[in-house]
Formats: structure tokens, C-alpha cells, sequence
């Protein structure tokens, strides 16, 4: 075993493709010469030379069109984005080309972008830098959605987006870069659109992702004191949403507790929910329930931002609840 | 403004910035800050030909332009340390600052979005025709945004009473700007809009307001936006956390020594100097009293965190 953090894992990814393929290439600003604005690409430029690892102007449009463009003839470009955030600047370039040039060319070509943003709350960054967006996208067919919630997901997932055909959003949480594990000496790629039981239990199936995956074991283990055993599922990918196995999870433990760090609103908790709701009727001793933030930007002090991400007594709370049916 | 009241105004702005470090040093302000050191001269130099009426807004890089404004020094502090302040109640901090009583619109953090809507404002007041103008500070890196270009070119073809000034501390993070652009004057892109194009030494204060005063003055009588280009250095980091290892040797002392508040001191005569000092040392009080009264303002009330989502 090795010792190896998120933002380790990811920029070993990043290498690693780099490495395999010469028609990867990594553009983002601040990406090359400085390592980026959270170190993520450190190192790369001057092992892969300045062709393959480059910096732009900030100019989010033009970085994912021309990532676009170059898939289009031949290259496997990894944008990054910096702040999940900043996709709202490019996000005609996202929702409308990116996504829809495969299909509206009836698959002549396929656009094999990976696009990574740093999504997340909880150090104060304020309402247009702390969002996790990958609900901005669930509704634009055509994409994938990742969004790592360890080290070794962050590792595997990179390298399965990048070598993916189809357009992938990389999603990494910031407040992750540090968190460190064991990993495997030799680190393999995972594929796309698989879920991950990290904890198995049977009374109740806690589906969370990133850092409310964290929070979730955390809850598990607070529930586990008091004689109950969750599953907590985290389901890597977005999109393609792993249903399967959050279904065969429920029909075992008959209760499903959905937690994210964003607004519920159109969300891939809500959706989850209703599937679960139709598909899985019959096993649902109780209402689903989802935990999300409130209906509102994130805001900037300790005190209202610590309020507005779920927390580990949040999911505590909604479990015991339904434990007293 | 004569000399000791400009020196005062910016060196209100470069010791509120000084103190706001050594609070986040000691952990009283959570997120990050951008500081403006040694950019001061702009904020100072623009707003001073402004009037009440006038819109202002700025980057998270601009405590300076919301101090310039008259924002309340207690309310800026409170609001960064994640009080319940009297602007924004603990919802923006640093970047997000915002005063709709001084007229400030605000910073922005997103990187040249202020610009579309400072043009917006700049309708506003030619519809009403009272003569205020629209001023946007950007950096010089927020030029490569989409947003500017769209924003410029708006402006012009409609002939908004809007002044952006773009503040060139050759730096956008860690990458020059001579690496983002193969123009050697960012103004000179005025031309490719139609509209006047200057550029200022950005640490000369007098410089920054005779500047302004043609470019605002322009805007108020009906003829339109400019593009004010003001050359300025950071004496500090992009943000709080910034090693800038990126910088060469001996830059940041260098840039010291033609900073705003030195070049004054070092024209400065006993006499002035003198003046000066007592400037500073009021201004220490002014600082003190600021941080004392944002103390005193209670943390928001969590359960609060759902209002102000909809009118
Ligand atoms: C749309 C967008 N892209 C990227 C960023 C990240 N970012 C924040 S500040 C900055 C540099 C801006 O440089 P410049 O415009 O020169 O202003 P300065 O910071 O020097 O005042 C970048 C890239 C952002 N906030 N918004
Ligand atoms: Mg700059």
C-alpha cells in the first residue's frame, strides 16, 4: 500500500493518460507554468512539456470550444475549469455543443472531452465559488457526470473519463484535495457508471456522494453506537446514475436516505428518490427521504454556511426518525 | 481633493487592507481575501471625480473601490469576519461586497461579469438623463472574457455613460499578462470598439484623476463609454494564501518603492511628511475604532440563513 491524496491521485491520473496517449493534452488557466490554482497539474507541464500541458487566458468559452474542436479531429483534451462555478461561463459551450454534437451528427464523431471542475462548500468561499453543480447538467442529454468521493474513485474515474468517448464532467470537491488514504501500489482505472457499497448494513441505505459520502460513514458509524447497521452507497457516476445497485440496496434494507450538497430542486437526490419511489415501491417500508441544502445560494459566514450544508446530525436525525416506525 | 486628503484616502485603504491580513492571519476572517496593495491610487483617483449619483463596481479585488466609495470601515470588517453586518449580512465577504447606499454595486467574482452589468446601469442612467455615470473597474486578465468584449461593444453601439477602467497589475493569478495577449497596450482595443482608449501610470494619483475626469466627463455629456487603462503593481499575493513564488527577485521591492503612499512620501518635504504622519496616525485610530465596533456585531442567526432569497 502507498499513501496518496485526492489531489495526488488526480494529478497521477492526469499523468498517467498523459503518458499512454499522445493525443491527451491538459489546457485550464494556471494549469502549466504555476500548477494550478489548487496544484492539481503540479509537475505536469514540465514532465510533459508546454504542447501537451497548456496555459490559456481566462476565457472559459474559448477553452471548452476549443476542446471541442480538437476532440473533433483527433485530441483527448482534459479542460479545467477551476471553480465547478465558472461553468455558468461556458455553459452554451457545455449544454449546447459539447453535449449535442455526437447525436446531432447521428455519431459520425464522437467528442471524447473531459472537463474538470472543483465543486464544494465549506471554506468560506462564498455563493459563486462554493457550488457543487453537477445538477446544472442532469438535464442536458449527452453527458457523463462524475463526481469521486476517495481517493482511489478519483484516481480510477479520471482515467475511465478520459478514455471515455463521450464528453465527461469531472467533478472534484475541493475540500477533498487533502484527504489522504491507502491506496494499491498500482492503481487501475474504474469504470463509469458503477456505484460503490462502502458500507454495508441492512436496516437502512444511505446514498450520498463526495463530501456528504464522508459525512454519511461518519452518521454510520454515530448510528452503529446505537445498534444500526446503514449501507451507505456512493454512486461515483452521476450519469449514468448506477440505479440497479441503489435498488437491490433498498429491497434488503426496505429504507433510503439520499443526501447531497446542493439545493434539492431539480437534483440527482430528487430523481433518485422518485425512481425509487416507483421502482422500488413495494420493498420502501417508509418514504424515501432527501437530505439537501436549502432553496438558497451559499452564503459566506461560518455560521450560515455551516447551517446550510447537511450535516453528520442531519442524517443521524432523518434515520432515527424513520427507526421509530 | 488636495494632497494630504488623497494620501489619507488611500492610505485609509492600504492600512484597512493591512489589518485585514493580520486578521486572517489570526484566524478572525474565514475565507480568502484579495488584497488591493498598492493599487490604491485608482479606486482613490476615480472616485474622486465621481458623484453620489454615479454607479460603481468592482472586483473582489476591491475593498479599495468600496472604501473609496465611503462604505462604512466597521460594516466592510464585520462583513468579512461573517458578522451580521449592515450590508450584506454575512451572505458576501471579501468578494461579494455590495452597498446599494453609497451607490456601490458591488464587487464581482466572477471574472469580467461586472462588465455587462455596469453597462446595464449605464442605461439606466441615460434613460434617466440626469448625467451619472457607470464606472467598472476590471483586471487586466478580465479583458480575455467573452462577457468584456460583449459588454464594450454595447456600450458603444449605444453610447452608455460608462467608464471601465482596467486595472493592469500585469498579473491575472499567477500568469503575465504579456503571455495572455499579443497587444502591447490593452487599450488599445478601445479602437477595435470605437470608443477613446488611455492608459495611466495607475500609482499616480493625480494622474488616475485627470484620466477619469475626461473619460466620466465624456460619459456625462451623452458621448459615450471609454476604456481607462491604469498601470499598477501588487505589492502582495493574487489572495491571503499566495507564496507568489511565480514573482521574480527583487519585484515586490522594487514595485515599494513607486507605490502610491511611497511616491508621495518621497516628494514629501519635512513639513508634509509631517502631515503625514499625523494622517497615518489618525487613520490607525480610524482602523482600531473600525475593528472594535465589528467585534461588537453578533454572528448571523443560522435560522436566518433562508432570507433573502426572493423579493
Ligand atoms: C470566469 C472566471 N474565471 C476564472 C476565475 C478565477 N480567477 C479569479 S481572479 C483571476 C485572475 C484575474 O486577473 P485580473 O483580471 O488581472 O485581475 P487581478 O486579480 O489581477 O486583480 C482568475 C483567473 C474567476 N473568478 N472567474
Ligand atoms: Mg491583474
Amino acid at each position: 500500500m502507498s499513501v496518496l491524496t485526492y489531489r495526488e491521485a488526480i494529478k497521477q491520473a492526469q499523468a498517467d493518460a498523459l503518458a499512454a496517449d499522445p493525443t491527451v493534452f491538459l489546457l485550464g488557466e494556471d494549469i502549466a507554468a504555476a500548477g494550478g490554482a489548487f496544484k492539481v497539474t503540479d509537475g505536469l507541464m514540465d514532465a510533459f512539456g508546454s504542447d501537451r500541458v497548456m496555459d490559456t487566458p481566462i476565457s472559459e468559452q474559448a477553452i471548452i470550444g476549443a476542446a471541442i474542436g480538437a476532440a473533433l479531429k483527433g485530441a483527448r483534451p482534459v479542460a479545467e475549469l477551476m471553480f465547478a462555478d465558472f461553468a455558468g461561463v461556458c455553459f452554451d459551450q457545455i449544454a449546447n455543443q459539447l453535449a449535442k454534437y455526437r447525436y446531432m451528427t447521428a455519431g459520425q464523431v464522437s467528442v471524447p472531452v473531459t472537463i474538470r471542475l472543483a465543486n464544494g462548500a465549506g471554506q468560506g468561499f462564498g455563493s459563486q465559488h462554493s457550488q457543487s453543480v453537477e445538477n446544472w447538467f442532469l438535464n442536458v442529454p449527452g453527458l457523463k457526470i462524475v463526481a469521486p468521493g476517495s481517493v482511489e474513485d478519483a484516481y480510477g474515474l479520471l482515467r475511465s473519463s478520459i478514455a471515455d468517448d463521450d464528453p465527461v464532467l469531472f467533478f472534484e470537491h475541493k475540500a477533498m484535495y487533502n484527504v489522504k488514504a491507502d491506496v494499491p501500489p498500482e492503481l487501475v482505472p474504474i469504470p463509469l457508471g458503477r456505484a460503490h457499497v462502502v458500507r454495508s448494513g441492512d436496516d437502512v441505505t444511505i446514498v450520498a456522494s463526495q463530501a456528504m459520502r464522508r459525512r454519511a460513514e461518519e452518521a454510520a458509524d454515530k448510528l452503529s453506537a446505537q445498534g444500526i447497521a446503514a449501507e451507505v452507497i456512493d454512486p461515483r457516476t452521476i450519469l449514468p446514475f448506477d440505479y440497479e445497485s441503489v435498488a437491490a440496496s433498498v429491497t434488503r434494507t426496505n429504507r433510503l436516505v439520499v443526501v447531497q450538497e446542493s439545493s434539492a430542486a431539480g437534483s440527482w437526490g430528487a430523481t433518485l428518490v422518485a425512481r425509487m419511489a416507483a421502482e422500488c415501491f413495494e420493498s420502501l417500508d417508509l418514504a424515501p427521504v432527501l437530505i439537501s441544502a436549502p432553496d438558497t445560494p451559499v452564503p459566506y459566514a461560518g455560521a450560515l454556511e455551516a447551517a446550510w450544508i447537511p450535516g453528520v446530525d442531519d442524517i443521524c436525525t432523518a434515520v432515527l426518525a424513520m427507526d421509530r416506525y | 481633493m488636495d494632497l494630504p486628503d488623497t494620501y489619507r484616502a488611500m492610505a485609509r485603504i492600504r492600512r484597512f487592507e493591512e489589518r485585514l491580513m493580520a486578521l486572517k492571519e489570526s484566524g478572525e476572517i474565514p475565507g480568502s481575501i484579495h488584497l488591493c496593495n498598492g493599487q490604491e491610487a485608482i479606486p482613490v483617483g476615480a472616485c474622486g471625480v465621481l458623484r453620489e449619483d454615479d454607479y460603481v463596481s468592482a472586483t473582489y479585488r476591491g475593498h479599495g473601490w468600496a472604501i473609496a466609495r465611503g462604505v462604512g470601515l466597521a460594516a466592510l470588517f464585520a462583513e468579512m469576519m461573517g458578522r451580521d453586518s449592515p450590508i450584506s449580512g454575512g451572505r458576501a465577504a471579501s468578494p461579494y461586497l455590495s452597498d446599494a447606499s453609497r451607490n456601490f454595486i458591488g464587487e464581482n467574482s466572477i471574472v469580467g461579469a461586472g462588465v455587462p452589468i455596469a453597462a446595464g446601469a449605464a442605461l439606466t442612467a441615460k434613460h434617466r438623463g440626469h448625467g451619472a455615470v457607470s464606472v467598472v473597474s476590471i483586471g487586466d486578465g478580465a479583458m480575455n472574457q467573452g462577457n468584456v468584449h460583449e459588454a464594450l461593444n454595447l456600450a458603444a453601439v449605444l453610447d452608455l455613460p460608462m467608464v471601465l477602467v482596467v486595472e493592469n497589475n500585469v498579473y491575472s493569478e499567477m500568469s503575465r499578462i504579456e503571455d495572455m495577449v499579443r497587444v502591447h497596450r490593452l487599450s488599445e482595443r478601445a479602437a477595435g470598439y470605437g470608443i477613446p482608449g488611455t492608459v495611466v501610470d495607475g500609482n499616480d494619483v493625480d494622474a488616475v484623476t485627470a484620466a477619469m475626469a475626461q473619460a466620466v466627463g465624456r460619459a456625462r455629456e451623452g458621448s459615450g463609454p471609454s476604456l481607462v487603462e491604469a498601470m499598477t503593481e501588487r505589492l502582495v499575493g493574487h489572495y491571503s494564501g499566495d507564496a507568489q513564488q511565480y514573482r521574480p527577485a527583487g519585484e515586490v521591492a522594487a514595485a515599494k518603492e513607486r507605490e502610491p503612499l511611497a511616491r508621495i512620501r518621497q516628494a514629501a518635504d519635512a513639513e508634509l511628511t509631517a502631515r503625514l504622519d499625523t494622517i497615518e496616525a489618525e487613520i490607525a485610530a480610524e482602523i482600531d475604532a473600525a475593528v472594535t465596533a465589528a467585534r461588537a456585531i453578533p454572528f448571523p442567526d443560522p435560522a436566518t440563513v433562508t432570507e433573502h432569497v426572493h423579493a
